[in-house]
């Protein structure tokens, strides 16, 4: 964002807007020789997959909303409308409830990569804060646009959320009525709930844009979690990475395509396509996938209050990660305890995710214990790790490994090489 | 706030206050507006004012439970039998996580009226199942006994029991 650019046009159009807004300049150095660590492997594909399904949300979210009707009385038979009649109506809102799945499967595996690789560590802690407060939102704007359809299960899962908040000590009804408009979940709740949950993904984009600004200032993180010591280091984004990232984007798309045209319900819930009725809760109410782990927590712990603590805590207590983690050392590939820990910890989250969609009954009740127990040990266990762990010894450089994991310049690094020829 | 001299000469804690006051005012107008905003998500007067329902009891058999629509939750009436009357009147305080006597929970102690919302996380319990052979609740297994008091599970309280006064011996008002 300095004034001192590489970016050089002899296009008279082009030198005028830029003496007057630089806007060329600007993506030249953001997407075009923006230097990047030339060892990122594909999963660092997740953050432009994470903002083409925002984008794609967005699209289709606001076409969706020219057809869909926010009335209590009116929004079930209106999404059955846009399945029915509305012209590729299936196709927009298939690809916006599966979208939503999709979007939240690559920042799951972007935060699990952020957590293996350290990319939460010095100098990039508001960058890691960014993306919590990015997830925290989506969680927030998923959560409000399951509702809209208005079936059993939007209902209910609106009910039991919003409930949550009927857990704080003495004003909780009061933030409960609040939040509802009324007495229960109805009509009010409804309308606010579309108009928030057009308006939240607009906030999402605000933030992603500081996410970036604050990823660009220190520039990515890699495998090897070293910095970048010089130019030998890098290449630039264009066309290393945008090609990399395409091709990514090209088997997402047929991951996505196929879960959108073969199996569109497939991670829906048969319930939601009854009206939702205020008389009748859902003998098994489930929240969408992406919630489970959390829902699992919230359950494990058989009192309301502390139940509802737990399931913030297990969120908020991402924000203070990066000073928990007390080793200097950032990727996991030279920390032999924390590596171990960082995967029982992820088939922890993948436990707490299937029993979250299990009845609260019997020995699940027991595993969900144990796997909120293990939630939080994970993490407070990091400051003893940090103390004893002895880490591997780190590469002198980014460029040095590279080039001997290739032995010393093989065909696969040209890029490498030829990033060195810059410098 | 740095030239101490004023730059004019004159006294600077007079700029200080000019500062203080202007900001102080700017953050009054600035909650004046929010305010509104904040309180705008509240009950709105058409929902405050459906606040009561009145129902004709004479048509529920002895053990026969319905439920009726009360701002917008369902609320359980149900005609008790001898046996979960007694049941409910025989329970030590000391079992009760939520300490509250059948007495006080039934003015008439066939007729059990209460919200037919569980004290956990808002799901409608299901009738005559549980561990006690009064509510359960799906959504996270909370069991409530035959007076709908919370006896097992993560619910905190009993099943509230709404204001209610009857009419006469077959109608009673709700709310």
């Amino acid at each position: 964002m300095s004034g001192h650019s590489s970016f050089q046009s002899n296009n008279a159009i082009v030198k005028w807007i830029e003496y007057r807004l630089p806007i060329f300049s600007f993506v030249n150095e953001a997407l075009v020789v923006y230097p990047t660590p030339k060892n990122l492997n594909y999963w660092w594909n997740m953050g432009s997959l994470a903002g083409v399904m925002l984008v794609v949300q967005i699209i289709t979210g606001v076409v969706l909303g020219m057809h869909y009707t926010p009335h209590a009385d009116l929004a079930f038979d209106s999404t059955e409308h846009i399945m029915r009649d509305v012209n590729y109506g299936w196709l927009l809102r298939y690809m916006h409830a599966n979208g939503g799945s999709m979007f939240f499967a690559v920042v799951y595996i972007h935060i699990f990569r952020g957590m293996y690789y350290g990319s939460y560590k010095a100098p990039r802690e508001l960058l890691w804060w960014l993306g919590i407060i990015i997830f925290i939102l989506m969680m927030a704007t998923a959560f409000m646009g399951y509702v809209l359809p208005w079936g059993q299960m939007s209902f209910w899962g609106a009910t039991v959320i919003t409930n949550l908040f009927s857990a704080v000590p003495i004003l909780g009804e009061t933030i409960v009525a609040w939040l509802w408009g009324g007495y229960s979940v109805d009509q009010p709740t409804l309308n606010r709930f579309f108009s928030l949950h057009y308006l939240l993904p607009f906030v999402i984009f605000a933030v992603v844009f500081l996410h970036l600004w604050a990823l660009h200032v220190h520039k990515s993180n890699n495998p090897l979690g070293i910095d970048i010591k010089g130019p030998q280091d890098t290449i630039p984004f264009h066309p290393y990475y945008t090609v990399k990232d395409l091709y990514g984007m090209g088997v997402f798309a047929i991951i996505f395509a196929w879960l959108l045209f073969f199996a569109p319900n497939l991670l829906g819930e048969p319930d939601n396509y009854i009206p939702a009725d205020p008389l009748v809760t859902p003998t098994h109410i489930v929240p969408e996938w992406y919630f489970l782990p959390f829902y699992a927590i919230l359950r494990a712990i058989p009192d309301k209050l502390f139940g509802v603590i737990a399931m913030f805590a297990s969120l908020f207590i991402l924000f203070v990660l990066p000073w928990l983690d007390t080793s200097k050392v950032r990727s996991a590939r030279f920390r032999p305890v924390y590596k171990m820990l960082f995967w029982a910890f992820f088939v922890d989250c993948l436990v707490l995710g299937y029993i979250g969609g299990q009845p609260a009954e019997g020995i699940f009740i027991v595993i969900g214990r144990l796997g909120t127990a293990l939630y939080f040990l994970f993490f407070l266990s990091l400051p003893f790790i940090g103390w004893f762990e002895r880490p591997r010894k780190l590469p002198a450089s980014i460029s040095t490994a590279v080039l001997e994991s290739h032995g010393g310049g093989g065909t696969p690094d040209g890029a490498a090489a030829k990033a060195e020829d810059r410098g | 706030m740095t030239d101490s001299t004023g730059g004019d000469g004159h006294d600077p804690s007079r700029r200080d206050f000019l500062y203080v006051a202007a900001g102080g005012l700017g953050a009054v107008g600035a909650a004046g507006f929010v305010w509104p905003l904040v309180v705008q998500m509240n009950p709105s007067r058409d929902v405050l004012a459906l606040s009561s329902i009145e129902v004709d009891l004479s048509g529920i058999e002895l053990g026969q439970s319905i439920t009726v629509s009360w701002r917008g939750k369902p609320v359980f009436i149900r005609h008790r039998t001898e046996a979960e009357i007694e049941v409910a009147r025989a329970v030590p305080m000391d079992d009760l996580p939520d300490p509250e006597s059948d007495e006080a929970r039934a003015q008439k102690p066939e007729w059990l009226i209460m919200v037919g919302v569980c004290t956990h996380l808002g799901c409608v319990p299901l009738g005559q199942q549980g561990e006690y052979n009064g509510w359960f609740c799906p959504c996270h297994g909370s069991h409530y006994d035959t007076s709908g008091r919370i006896r097992k599970g993560p619910a905190p309280l009993n099943l509230a029991v709404p204001k209610y006064v009857y009419l006469d011996d077959n109608n009673v008002k709700i709310g």
